[in-house]
């Protein structure tokens, strides 16, 4: 349903442009629960905004595009994508707070959002933002409220609520779960997944928190420095981490029920992506590097369904690194 | 309700500091006042009423002690008796004030507002059209306009439009053969009057308001509410009104209120060079006749019109901004 | 820090304009008798001429030469801009900088006196204050335009200070102990270097235009030299209804491309210290992958 191919997003700013998204490529079926994962700054919330085509200068997309029902999203004129917009695809930002007009009373912005595709008549506008108030177990009578006077989960469910009036068939989130406690975090997800499994869209779900997602996604795609490091189904993924970055990313925790280890985290910071790097851009921080690694930028490889961008699946350059080291480097099983 | 009651309260102790501050600069100056008085009165009869006013001002009374003056004082004020005119004698201060604030109210008044909408207006449309001409143009060129003199300005526009290209007339309020009277032709003849001093006003003040409108929304167009509402495929006016506009502007009105202080420097030089028998005109008459029973009243009466503009604004903001309304 | 205040300076076309603008009036003042052949005060020539080689922008009405007029009137504009600049920044740091640190009771009390001043309309409390004092020279228009327009400035630094109030840095000295004064003067005042120097050309700028209207209207003092006082004259010898533009033209743009320097300058400042006026999304705290417990994936 959504095909998102070669996407490439520069930040033109004076004399360098920095390319926050590189070439990135991924797919969401019907009803498909994909996360996208990776550090502060990787790209990942760039990319979510320009396939939902709201960058703001300025952010450009200068490649790649975006198939969403058939239509490229890219280059659609500005009449076509806002009939699309919310009808089909619509978007839940990180903060209600500041995701909300703080001058109109919540139920104007929903009313906003249905006279702009249509739905004119007084009595139908309450009675559907009625409706999606009670699909997230919010009463009605808030639709009165401003923003402020709502606590902050409520603010939250209220703009998930928001994003279901037209019931689209994807549904774009950028760290909904960011702002809240953990207990709130829990009872959102499970209400996004519920809500899914109701209503059968699909979802996009953007956040740099591993386990949240690798819990309720049904793909995954980690991204590093603004480019894919490894996509495939998360169970895969989880079980087996091909890319040494996700690898490190789920051993930086610990199992709850594993035996007592000490916390590996990843050391050193994400690249500025200001600099262009020669070969692998995650290769400063891998602990299971190769030579050619420094020097040889590594493209994207299907290995059983998953891809990777590492030459550690590379045919041509692991065998030579095997010649050379001796050994083979197994990815090590998780244990939980 | 509690920010209105605050903001009223902080009304009545400014327009107290405003009172006392009219009471005390007379008596702080250097110098002996009576040598004024007599260097006024030099070589003319001087009748006791003129003498008793002057002394109550500069406090050379000395029948009562400073505290019993004062509240003397503020007894007067609070019953209306400025006392009276000392050029216009035997004229009552508030008389005097009368004939001026119509005048004012009328020039000043209406080019506040209208640059305060057309600053408003155009900030936003500049803000909106980034980086196009508006915008690259207008800001440094605004900035560049705010800072040449309001008088010079107003003389600029006598000398082109009055002497040069005769097409306004440049003095007054009004042609002084005429009697006011609610005619066309009296009130075309104010109408023609108004028009250059109102433009020089109303040039040297949209400035200020466009440049801060401008930045403002740069600020909010930046915000997530906006972005959210392009996301929900609302037209972009109603973005750039509803949702950009309505939240940039909160913090324009209490800034309106803080540059009308500039605003009404600008009325009175304004007014000044072009004559126009107005409340500004008024006082600086007043300090070159040395009248300064009169001088003190249109002081008083400047600062509280300013104060109650002031008030006004704030009400708005609670009125336009809910966050205001929720117990702060 | 410093090196790039520069850099941005020199690559914004309006920071260069102000600046020359800026730099050719200060050697003016300076230097008057460089540029200008004439005393200023010397009632010499033969009133009311036209500019001519000998008189570049012509005679006052009293005789005087207008060109060395607009050059030695230079100074006292100057110093009034820069004294008063200086003065009223300088009242407004220390204000609005303690009302933020100390917070509380004093933070209320300053606030509100602050508010109180701000709102008092300037203008014609300036005009009051002079009639009363009489003839006000450059250093009572300095004092007088100290005292009263600090309080904008003040409101602006305080705000500053309060967002920089929690950052880290600052918790970082006070953990080591130092005092309240040390970290105002020491960790505070350098951060908000560029919205002080903003401050101090806005109030300049406003200085200067306040006590060129003060002196036009002639309650400054009518002897000296000055831009105001030239336009004061100008006026009483009704320069304009009688044909002698220059004398009101040229004091008044004199006093506008001043104005232009220090404004355009504060615009180039504003730009660069206020990160406000560039859409930037504040950076996204940063968690720590380590804090985060695993669970066990279940299979949508």
């Amino acid at each position: 349903m959504l095909e998102v191919s070669g996407l490439t997003v520069d930040y033109l700013t004076g004399t360098n442009p920095v390319r926050a998204v590189d070439d990135v490529s991924l797919s969401v079926g019907r009803g498909e629960f994909v996360g996208i994962v990776g550090e502060s700054g990787c790209g990942k919330s760039t990319l979510l905004f320009a396939i939902a085509r709201l960058l703001s200068p300025p952010a450009v997309v200068t490649a790649g595009s975006v198939t969403f029902r058939g239509e490229n999203l890219v280059t659609m004129t500005d009449r076509r994508l806002n009939a699309i917009r919310w009808q089909n695809l619509s978007v839940v930002m990180q903060s209600a707070m500041n995701a909300l007009n703080p001058v109109m009373p919540v139920g104007a912005q929903f009313a906003d959002a249905l006279r702009a595709h249509g739905t004119i008549s007084r009595k139908a506008v309450a009675a559907r933002s009625a409706e999606v108030l009670r699909l997230v177990g919010i009463d009605a009578v808030h639709l009165g409220s401003y923003p402020h006077q709502l606590s902050g989960g409520m603010r939250q469910r209220a703009m998930i609520a928001m994003a279901l009036l037209f019931t689209p068939d994807l549904v774009i989130m950028d760290e909904p779960t960011s702002a809240l406690d953990v207990v709130a975090q829990r009872s959102l997800m499970t209400q996004i997944k519920e809500l899914q499994r109701e209503l059968g869209f699909a979802v996009v779900f953007v956040t740099h928190d591993m386990s949240l997602v690798s819990h309720y996604s049904d793909r995954l795609v980690v991204m590093y420095a603004g480019q894919v490091a490894e996509a495939g189904a998360t169970r895969r993924i989880f079980d087996r981490p091909l890319h040494p970055y996700s690898r490190g990313l789920l051993e930086a925790f610990p199992s709850i029920r594993g035996d007592k280890v000490p916390l590996q985290g990843i050391p050193g910071s994400p690249p500025d992506l200001s600099v262009i790097h020669n070969g692998c851009r995650f290769s400063p921080r891998c602990p299971v590097k190769l030579p050619a690694c420094e020097t040889t930028p590594p493209a994207l490889l299907d290995r059983e369904g998953t891809s990777v961008r590492c030459l550690l699946y590379d045919p041509g350059i692991a065998a030579v690194a095997q010649a050379e080291a001796g050994q083979a480097t197994q990815p090590r099983r998780r244990r939980l | 309700m509690r920010y209105v009651l605050r903001r009223a309260g902080f009304f009545l102790l400014t327009l107290w500091v405003a009172v006392t501050l009219n009471f005390f600069l007379p008596r702080m100056m250097p110098g002996d006042p009576t040598i004024a008085m007599m260097a006024k009165f030099r070589g003319k009869v001087a009748s006791p009423q003129a003498i008793q006013a002057l002394e109550t001002i500069f406090g050379a009374d000395s029948h009562q002690s400073l505290p019993a003056q004062y509240v003397h004082y503020l007894g007067d004020i609070f019953t209306g008796n400025f006392g009276t005119s000392l050029f216009f004698f035997p004229e009552p201060v508030s008389q005097v004030v009368r004939t001026g604030i119509f005048w004012t109210l009328g020039l000043v008044g209406v080019t506040t507002i209208l640059a305060f909408a057309l600053g408003t207006g155009i900030g936003i449309l500049a803000a909106w059209r980034r980086g196009g001409l508006t915008d690259s143009l207008g800001p440094p060129l605004l900035v560049v306009a705010s800072a040449i003199p309001y008088f010079w300005v107003g003389m600029m526009f006598i000398l082109i439009f009055g002497l040069t290209l005769q097409w306004l007339p440049y003095q007054g309020g009004m042609n002084y053969t005429d009697t006011p009277a609610l005619t066309p032709s009296f009130l075309g003849d104010v109408a023609e009057h108004s028009l250059l001093p109102g433009l020089a006003l109303l040039i040297t003040t949209i400035g200020t308001w466009t440049l801060t409108m401008r930045n403002n929304m740069v600020t909010t167009l930046a915000e997530d509410y906006v972005r959210m509402a392009r996301a929900k495929g609302l037209r972009p006016h109603r973005v750039m009104l509803n949702y950009a506009a309505r939240n940039a502007i909160l913090p324009n009105l209490t800034g309106f209120a803080m540059s009308l202080g500039f605003v009404v420097g600008g009325a009175i030089l304004i007014e000044y060079v072009f004559n126009y028998p107005g409340v500004g005109y008024m006082l600086l008459q007043a300090v070159q006749n040395e009248d300064w029973p009169l001088m003190q009243a249109l002081f008083l009466l400047i600062t509280v019109a300013v104060l109650v503009a002031i008030l006004l604004a704030d009400i708005a903001t609670a009125i336009f901004d809910p966050r205001t309304r929720s117990s702060r | 820090m410093r090196k790039t205040l520069w850099r941005a300076l020199a690559r914004s076309p309006k920071a260069t304009a102000g600046a020359i603008l800026l730099a050719v009036f200060i050697v003016l003042a300076l230097f008057p008798g460089l540029f200008a052949r004439d005393n200023p005060t010397t009632i010499a020539y033969p009133r009311n001429l036209g500019p001519s080689a000998a008189h570049l922008f012509g005679t006052t009405g009293l005789g005087q030469d207008v060109f060395s007029q607009a050059i030695y009137g230079t100074r006292p504009v100057l110093e009034i801009a820069l004294g008063a600049g200086l003065a009223s920044t300088l009242i407004a740091a220390l204000i609005g900088v303690a009302a933020a640190y100390l917070g509380g009771f004093w933070d209320g009390a300053l606030n509100v006196f602050t508010d109180v001043v701000l709102v008092i309309p300037l203008f014609p409390l300036l005009i009051v204050i002079a009639a009363y004092v009489h003839n006000s020279g450059t250093g009572v228009l300095i004092a007088v335009l100290t005292f009263t327009g600090w309080a904008y400035t003040a409101r602006q630094l305080r705000s500053q200070a309060l967002s920089l109030r929690s950052r880290d840095f600052l918790a970082a000295a006070r953990v080591r102990g130092e005092r309240a004064a040390y970290i105002i003067a020491v960790e505070i005042l350098p951060t908000m270097i560029s919205l002080l120097v903003a401050a101090f050309l806005i109030n300049a700028l406003y200085d200067v235009l306040f006590a060129s209207s003060l002196q036009f209207l002639g309650l400054g003092d009518p002897n000296s030299v000055a831009w105001g006082t030239m336009l004061y004259w100008a006026q009483n010898n009704e320069a304009l209804q009688t044909g002698y533009y220059l004398q009101a033209i040229v004091p008044g743009a004199a006093i506008a491309l001043l104005g232009a320097a220090l404004a355009l300058l504060n615009y180039a400042f504003d730009e660069i210290g206020n990160p406000a006026l560039r859409p930037v999304r504040a950076p996204r705290a940063r968690r720590r992958l380590a804090s985060i417990r695993i669970r066990r994936p279940v299979s949508a």
